[in-house]
């Protein structure tokens, strides 16, 4: 019986607990890690060093952050609806974790004689899993904003709702090319489409897909430029605004974990996943692959912060809905006839 | 009846723009040149001096805690009391009550010396009035600019703290720097 969906490789279920495991820790041991690089690297483009007093290098920053965090006190508004004003910041993060799942670190290896996937999960529905989780990731700002019981937090949450689905659309259509080219959903088969001889990473042929998803990427994570719904200058701080404490936190780490995650797809999707050019390194060496080229996109989201200003609110709505739906829906196009000529 | 703004009202026309292609690649263009401007900052690495360890020399005017002066042969304070300085102060922070000199307790060179002289730091205004009042050059401003203190009274400086020897913390710049 099929639940949800096919899946590619389904492990007994102790397996999937410890990989479940696994991955909550990677991903949670990446989060202090690019908090603090995104203010060391923001540091060096701005002439600075960025945090170097906690701890050598800096490296203790994040912790000492987040243990001030969540050492304070709970508050909430007195207009704010409680259990929504709770929930939110659970939403967000559950959403951002969910997605991970998704992102192949290798495809089925043996460890100890036992077949293991590296990856969460792979169902046939890949893309579309990882496009329900991000719609729903919006209903945490969404509600969150609405929940506190403020107006720059209402205007956030409005902001953050119409940016969000603005987005998606072209996110979602920048990537039908990709799904056409490998005629499937699953992430891993997507990643096995770009390896071997003769096959490239879908960056090349996909390019307007690949500048579009990215820039789509950006916004969903609602980072600048289009960190509108924080907008610290017109909103204070948007839809967490109301937000202190433990989550406070909580939606500060779903943000880095949304970085991390769209950054994965992005090297998943585009950029081979666990493939090097012209190398056939053993399988060990995969996940290291991912985890690079996560870094590396990473490392592009920070550099983006540090060069582009904010755009103006019409100007984000034009940027998607006239520039990159039309951009994305001409993409799907040629590829569609380009699939079906070749 | 229409409303009629007249000729002072201008109308602005909103319509896509021609070009539109094209300003796309541009902006794309404008981006991609950003990115570079950015990275060549990282490039030049970080212009800071990282305070604590590192203290931006000062230059010789500059205009830091306070300093008396003694007449270095005779060891006499140069200071005769003459409150010129307080009287300077626009923010009324130097405190100086005068005293005689006797025969067998000569403080100063002059008639009279300072008995109390008490300069309020967190008052201070470093304006360097009480340096250009004082006819015996007895008061200067000195380098010294680390002066902050967990408690109030402790920044109420006495003569004894302002005639002492300060512990000079902040290099002074040389000559071209």
């Amino acid at each position: 019986m099929t639940l949800f969906a096919e899946v590619g490789y389904a492990e007994p279920w102790w397996i999937q607990l410890l990989k479940a495991l696994v991955i909550f820790a990677v991903i949670f041991q990446l989060v202090p890690i690019v908090l603090l690089a995104e203010r060391k690297v923001l540091g060096r483009f701005q002439h600075r060093y960025g945090p170097n007093r906690v701890g050598p290098y800096g490296a203790l920053q994040p912790m000492a952050d987040i243990g001030k965090l969540l050492f304070k006190q709970q508050f909430r508004p007195k207009n704010s609806i409680g259990w929504l004003f709770a929930l939110a910041p659970a939403i967000s993060m559950l959403t951002a974790v969910a997605v991970m799942a998704l992102i192949p670190f290798s495809d089925t290896v043996d460890i100890f004689g036992t077949k293991v996937g590296l990856y969460g999960i792979d169902p046939s529905i890949g893309i579309l899993y990882a496009f329900a989780f991000g719609g729903i990731a919006f209903y945490g700002l969404m509600l969150g904003g609405w929940a506190s019981g403020g107006k720059y937090a209402f205007l956030g949450a409005m902001r953050s709702a119409a940016q969000l689905i603005s987005y998606e659309v072209a996110q979602g259509l920048a990537l039908v090319g990709v799904v056409m080219m490998t005629g499937s959903l699953s992430l891993t088969r997507i990643v096995e489409a770009q390896s071997g001889s003769g096959n490239v990473w879908y960056f090349i042929p996909q390019f307007v897909g690949f500048v579009i998803f990215l820039v789509a990427g950006f916004a969903e994570t609602n980072r600048p430029p289009f960190d509108l719904p924080e907008a610290d200058a017109e909103l204070v701080q948007g839809y967490v605004t109301e937000y202190g404490g433990g989550r406070f936190a909580a939606f500060y780490a779903a943000e880095y974990v949304n970085i991390i995650v769209v950054s994965a797809l992005t090297a998943t999707l585009f950029l081979g996943g666990w493939n090097v050019p012209f190398l056939d390194p053993p399988s060990w060496v995969d996940p290291i692959v991912v985890l690079v080229k996560t870094l590396v996109l990473v490392f592009l989201f920070i550099w983006v912060r540090a060069t582009l200003p904010r755009l103006r609110y019409d100007q984000l709505m034009s940027l998607g809905w006239k520039v990159f739906l039309p951009l994305a829906t001409l993409n799907a196009l040629v590829t569609a006839i380009l699939v079906v000529v070749l | 009846m229409v409303y009629d703004p007249g000729s002072d009202v201008i109308e602005v026309v909103r319509a896509p723009e021609p070009g539109a292609a094209r300003s796309t690649y541009r902006a794309f263009g404008e981006t991609l040149r950003g990115l570079k401007t950015t990275l060549a900052r990282w490039a030049e690495g970080p212009h800071t001096y990282e305070y604590p360890e590192h203290k931006t020399p000062v230059y010789p005017r500059f205009r830091g805690r306070h300093k008396l002066h003694r007449f270095e042969d005779s060891g006499l304070e140069k200071c005769v009391g003459c409150s010129l300085c307080a009287a300077a102060c626009p923010a009324d922070c130097i405190r100086v009550v005068a005293a005689e000199n006797t025969p067998d307790n000569r403080v100063s060179a002059g008639e009279r010396y300072a008995a109390v002289y008490e300069i309020n730091m967190s008052r201070c205004i470093f304006c360097g009035y009480c340096e250009v009042a004082c006819p015996f050059d007895a008061i200067t401003m000195g380098h010294d600019y680390e002066l902050s203190d967990y408690n109030r009274s402790n920044l109420i400086f006495t003569k004894e703290m302002l005639l002492a020897e300060p512990l000079e913390r902040a290099p002074l710049r040389k000559a071209g720097e």
